[in-house]
């Protein structure tokens, strides 16, 4: 009786502090986001309400006003960028994960585990994100060069705007293989379908994302909540879990 | 500040608008004469699904596209099939793509037009013993005049603005689908703000300057658009 008066009394005032913190979330990281923040909900009280897109737009939907209290980019030049203008709490960035980048393909057996299957030409696009604006689709051009196979694959590339697209034109068969986020092709320590090339990190420069509490989260207490909350070591786990380094 | 990549994808939307709106003018035509004139029940059906594209977002029929168009789709299947190949990603796929997509906006105006004449003028024709096909081209088509320049400007104008559809099934190939709307985007994605501007001010203008020529020189497409 004693412990239930203590549990409801914890409870009541987890109730009175919880907060709602309004986060924007680079569109490579909407699955594992969407299971922390409902860790994070049931942890802590506080609620994550997440925004899904492309950096740059939340970039320009950040200086213009939105209001997002905390950025989980796909990069890490766009919160650094942030902090340098002044739009975010001093200190407050980090690294949250590494991404991985895989050569991926909606037929099984079609992508062999050395990437071969690039160089081999027996395909008619190959898609990969943007890599003006998309991290993943700069790691996948560097990868093409580092392999020599620029020149070669020049007239087959096609371009989704961001990662999300790359997969879709992948998944849907219209491009027969693609570079992806390895976390949108990865469960439970494998390839969940299809078939894919895990890209060695040598190939390109680290796709670090980074976050940051924005100066609108700044007085905000489940932002710094669930900035922390990423650093744990549950939220780490379910990260790895995606494939992502860290 | 405009560089040699905005030149072509500049030059790239005013190839697919104008070859679009050929064929939406030759498509277009019988299917809003008949419209026009028909007592079938299906004519609301048909009017229904040519104006679809006037309320779907344009995710929608660019994810059903990329569906249809696709290996297992099928299109994509017919289109394998008679060696043609698969359409995403090509300039053949944005132009059929873009021919649904404005079909309403050259359809309406033509059908507005046709009926506004009505029946009266072609059964004199006939009576003077002008041949149905005589008729249309000596009676109808000069009668409809204004409504063919309010069909080509509409149907031209909402090719060169339109963004959704070709983003889904383009995949963004210089000079062959990386279209003004596209190259904007990326622009502004990238943050290259000073370039954004110059292709999306100019936009705004032409958009502006094409429709106050509309309104001047046909003030009936004001009303004939409801």
């Amino acid at each position: 009786m004693k412990r239930l008066a203590v549990m409801l009394a914890l409870l009541g005032c987890g109730a009175a502090q919880a907060a709602e913190v309004q986060v924007a979330v680079a569109a490579n990281f909407t699955a594992p986001m969407q299971k922390i923040a409902a860790e994070f909900n049931k942890d802590t009280g506080h609620k994550a309400v997440l925004a899904f897109g492309a950096t740059g737009k939340f970039y320009a939907q950040i200086v213009n006003g939105a209001p997002f209290e905390l950025l989980l980019a796909a990069d890490d030049e766009t919160p650094a960028r942030l902090e340098r203008e002044g739009r975010t709490v001093p200190g407050s960035r980090f690294t949250y994960a590494t991404g991985k980048l895989a050569l991926w393909s909606a037929r099984p057996g079609y992508v062999d585990a050395g990437g071969k299957v690039l160089a081999s030409g027996s395909y008619a696009h190959l898609a990969i994100a943007n890599p003006k604006t998309a991290p993943y689709g700069l790691a996948a051009t560097e990868t093409l060069e580092k392999l020599g196979l620029s020149a070669g694959v020049q007239g087959k590339l096609v371009q989704g705007e961001n990662i999300a697209q790359a997969h879709q034109f992948v998944s849907t068969g219209n491009a027969e293989l693609g570079f992806v986020a390895l976390s949108q092709v990865w469960k439970d320590g494998k390839f969940s379908a299809g078939s894919g090339w895990i890209v060695p990190a040598s190939l390109h420069a680290p796709i670090r994302q980074d976050a940051v509490v924005l100066a609108k989260g700044a007085g905000n207490e489940a932002a710094r909540a669930l900035a922390g909350y990423l650093k744990s070591d549950k939220a780490r786990d379910i990260i790895r879990s995606f494939g992502y380094e860290l | 500040m405009i560089d040699s990549a905005d030149v072509a994808a500049v030059w790239l939307t005013l190839k697919l608008a104008s070859l679009v709106t050929v064929l939406l003018l030759a498509i277009g035509t019988p299917v809003a004469w008949w419209l026009a004139h028909t007592r079938s029940r299906l004519r609301p059906v048909v009017g229904a699904v040519v104006a679809l594209p006037l309320v779907l977002p344009p995710t929608v029929i660019g994810f059903y596209l990329l569906l249809a168009l696709g290996p297992n789709g099928a299109v994509g299947q017919l289109t394998q099939a008679l060696g043609i190949g698969l359409l995403p990603f090509t300039f053949g796929g944005l132009v059929i793509a873009s021919v649904l997509y404005s079909m309403p906006f050259v359809v309406q105006p033509l059908q507005n037009a046709f009926e506004a004449i009505g029946s009266r003028p072609l059964e004199v024709a006939a009576t003077l013993r002008a041949s149905p096909w005589d008729s249309f081209w000596t009676v109808a088509v000069p009668l409809a005049r204004p409504g063919f320049f309010t069909a080509a400007v509409l149907g031209f104008a909402h090719t060169v603005g339109e963004f959704g559809v070709v983003l889904m099934i383009g995949g963004n190939i210089p000079e062959k689908t990386r279209v003004v709307s596209v190259q904007i985007y990326d622009h502004v994605e990238a943050l290259e703000y000073a370039q954004a501007h110059w292709l999306a001010g100019g936009m705004l203008v032409f958009s502006f300057v094409v429709l106050l020529a509309l309104y001047t020189l046909n003030p009936g497409a004001m009303k004939g658009r409801r």
